[in-house]
């Protein structure tokens, strides 16, 4: 099926990188000859993700060649990591993923608890899992922002970020902070809910579905919108598990993969909420499947709201954190964040040192592996929303 | 093109063609002068501080609460502040946070492209003495020895609110007449530059061209 | 997933079998017939998925532990592969034929650790770091510290605490931080 600008359904493979799962190496073409345009796409840049760059090679308006380049936000994490008392990683650890800090609060101190064997209590379950559907709403909501200003929908862009900021403000009285919060320690949560707190984060929800809609009407019917969205950056079914690809990326297409419904981790087991599920894996569905997500985060936050308990320890009983020698064992934890499957692998070895510790975040493949595939045969003015789309945040590629 | 401050390697005796010669520059960079009438330089000056544009780079963690200040809450428009896409149109550089080493060659590059008076502000703590990072391999620790620095704003992030302040207080350094970095960079190049090279170790681009 | 287990141990001399929880189970396996079984693996018992590839210095015993960590999206269930190989100069059989995001992967090993995958496309190009002229960084005989302190320099006027000797002070100041 043709449609406009010469985009077909099917992302067109010119050189390289073939279908197949045997990675061919790309033509190399002669940029002597005067025909190809060598450009870098950042890292000083208004349409990156973040701080990551792309060298792309042009033929006229198309581009023939893609390269990711990260390493920017590089600060050797799984090193400091391994210098620093297992307490004092946790202070660190939020700044892997810079926009959407608190998965990873919850991973380390899950994979903590996980090897030596400290069950939280109730109350910090539910407060746990109202904090990350509270992560995943303000990330949605800049996200949304910036698919619209990558095609040109600045004012979306505007209202959203603004009201991401009353969600910040819920954060700043659940934890004390905006963005950091480092509620999410070892043993359960740093505090519980303030008074007032259910009132006023019940106004914010209301307000949310309203700017939801108002969203959907602006942008997602915006005839601009569909016509450079649709048909761009077609991920098939095929391209899924030989690329890793996980999350909203991947249930676009059709594959029902939600780690919160197929491996349920706290409280996710006693909330009600199906996992969304695309048809055809461009990138207007992948945008209208996050919208869905976004409204369905505020459903969760409003059952979360029902159901946590209100009294209760909210912090397990811990062994003194500056001596704290956890037992030799290895494990693997992972969490459905916004863009998909984030895991932490930890082994430790019986000393007050962490032996290893791998972060997979869900744009290392997603940026790197998939964004140089569905590049080639593109135009240049794509390359953002392309980008963005998939929802890629560099920090979390190369901590 | 080797690239260093000894006055032999002249653009004449590098090897390269009369046509590709005039792609280059070797000369030094030049300080700019106050205007001698100080009502002038004062009215400048105002100008200058009402009209700070900003470098649209979001090097490290601070990027995640320039987003916010932009909006319609904060407002960051109203005190003339405007994100620009390109060097040659901004003044003041925004250093959000930590710096790796490669990043820190995109703003070494980015820095002199812009035209001075030019203006940097580093938030966080990590560019005044490494911060939480201030044993990683891969993170300067002190970024005035690279770059000159004129205000420094505490916070890990620090808040849209403490932004406005300190862009307030830049507003107020600039009007006093003692935001000199431009300047500063240009009288002690060679010591900045010293400084850089021995942190950026594959060093390919020229030493001041633009 | 005993019946699985018991026929990678018949085939392939898997040992060190430990389930860590009831979603992960890992295995040591010989550097020979590591493809092989990850390639059945992936084939036939349907761990279509990989995680990431990782690498565990242990200097002290003299190798480097690659994790391969697979996971089956029908059965819920993930392994963890984990493979010896010596720490010097030694070369692992690629699996960039197998997952298309795996060569990813073993360019960040190359550049973390200095380990080698013979066929594996743009292994010499840079990932994270750029001019690096020292040792790979994540082997555990480089100091970051040192090298922070040399290449960056120090700040005068940075105070760092210990935090076991500082809150000895706190709790026990009249006895000089004595714990007894």
């Amino acid at each position: 099926m043709k449609l406009p600008f010469g985009r077909t359904t099917s992302s067109p493979i010119s050189t390289g990188h073939s279908a197949s799962l045997d990675f061919a190496q790309p033509e190399p073409v002669d940029l002597a000859s005067g025909k190809y345009v060598k450009l870098w796409q950042g890292p000083q840049h208004p349409g990156i993700t973040g701080n990551m760059s792309l060298e792309l090679t042009l033929d006229g308006d198309t581009i023939i060649d893609c390269k990711t380049h990260v390493g920017y936000l590089h600060r050797g994490f799984e090193k400091l990591m391994e210098r620093r008392s297992f307490i004092q990683n946790f202070t660190v650890v939020c700044r892997i993923a810079v926009p959407e800090p608190t998965f990873n609060e919850y991973l380390y101190s899950h994979a903590v608890e996980e090897i030596s064997g400290i069950e939280i209590p109730e109350r910090a379950t539910w407060l746990r899992t109202m904090n990350l559907e509270m992560m995943r709403l303000a990330s949605f909501l800049m996200w949304i922002g910036g698919q619209g200003g990558a095609f040109g929908q600045y004012t979306v862009a505007n209202w959203t970020l603004a009201y991401r900021d009353y969600v910040l403000d819920l954060f700043e009285e659940m934890t004390g902070a905006r963005i950091y919060h480092m509620y999410i320690v070892p043993g359960g949560v740093r505090a519980g809910l303030p008074d007032g707190f259910e009132k006023r984060a019940r106004e914010i929800m209301d307000g949310t579905e309203k700017l939801l809609d108002q969203i959907e009407r602006v942008m997602y019917n915006n005839t601009v919108f569909k016509a450079r969205a649709k048909g761009l950056a077609v991920i098939t079914p095929e391209m899924i598990d030989p690329y890793g690809i996980v999350g909203p990326n991947a249930r676009a297409c059709g594959v029902e993969r939600d780690l919160r419904k197929d491996e349920p981790y706290l409280a996710y087991e006693h909330l009600d909420f199906d996992v969304i599920t695309g048809s055809d894996s461009d990138a207007y569905e992948r945008a209208y499947l996050r919208l869905q997500e976004t409204r369905q985060c505020v459903s969760l936050i409003r059952q979360c709201l029902d159901n946590a308990p209100t009294d209760g320890p909210f912090q397990a009983d811990m062994p003194n954190v500056l001596h704290w020698k956890v037992p030799a064992g290895e494990t693997y934890v992972k969490a459905e964040c916004t863009r998909g499957e984030y895991g932490y692998y930890m082994v430790t070895d019986g000393t007050e040192f962490v032996r290893r510790v791998h972060v997979r975040g869900p744009s290392y493949t997603h940026a790197i592996a998939v964004m140089e595939r569905l590049a080639v045969g593109n135009n240049i003015a794509d390359i953002a929303g392309m980008m963005v789309s998939l929802h890629t945040y560099p920090p979390e590629i190369e901590r | 093109m080797k690239n260093s401050l000894n006055t032999e390697d002249t653009l004449e005796n590098s090897g390269l063609t009369e046509e590709e010669q005039l792609l280059f520059s070797n000369a030094r960079p030049r300080a700019y002068e106050p205007y001698p009438i100080k009502a002038v330089e004062d009215f400048a000056n105002w100008a200058r501080a009402n009209s700070l544009w900003i470098l649209a780079f979001g090097t490290g963690c601070g990027a995640i609460e320039l987003r916010p200040l932009m909006t319609a809450r904060f407002d960051a428009n109203r005190f003339g502040v405007a994100g620009r896409p390109t060097p040659r149109q901004s003044s003041v550089f925004i250093i959000g946070g930590y710096a790796s080493v490669k990043t820190l060659k995109r703003i070494i590059r980015s820095y002199e492209q812009m035209q001075g008076p030019k203006f940097v502000i580093c938030l966080g703590i990590c560019p005044i003495n490494g911060g939480m990072y201030f044993d990683s391999y891969n993170t300067i620790n002190q970024f005035d020895q690279y770059i000159p620095v004129d205000l420094y704003a505490t916070g890990c992030m620090p808040r849209p609110e403490a932004l406005v302040a300190s862009i307030m207080a830049l507003q107020k350094k600039i009007k006093a007449g003692e935001c000199d970095g431009a300047n500063r960079y240009v009288e002690n190049f060679d010591w900045y530059k010293a400084n850089q090279k021995k942190v950026i170790k594959n060093w390919d681009m020229p030493d001041y061209n633009w | 997933m005993n019946d699985l287990m018991e026929r990678l141990q018949r085939d392939f001399g898997v040992d060190d079998i430990t389930v860590r929880k009831p979603a992960l189970t890992t295995f040591r396996v010989k550097k020979d017939s590591a493809e092989t079984l990850i390639r059945e693996l992936r084939d036939r018992e349907g761990y279509t998925h990989l995680n990431f590839m990782t690498c565990i210095d242990y200097i002290e015993d003299g190798i480097f532990t690659l994790v391969y960590m697979l996971h089956n999206y029908d059965k819920k269930h993930s392994l963890g592969v984990h493979v010896d190989i010596s720490r010097e100069n030694e070369d692992m059989v690629s699996i960039h034929t197998l997952w298309a995001q795996a060569w990813t992967y073993q360019r960040e090993l190359r550049e973390m650790y200095g380990i080698n995958f013979p066929g594996s496309p743009r292994l010499e190009e840079d990932f994270c770091l750029e001019g690096w002229d020292d040792i790979p960084p994540m082997r555990r005989e480089f100091d970051t510290k040192e090298f922070s302190e040399q290449r960056f320099g120090h700040r005068e006027g940075r105070h760092s605490e210990e935090p076991r000797d500082h809150m000895k002070v706190e709790l026990y100041p009249n006895r000089g931080g004595d714990e007894k």
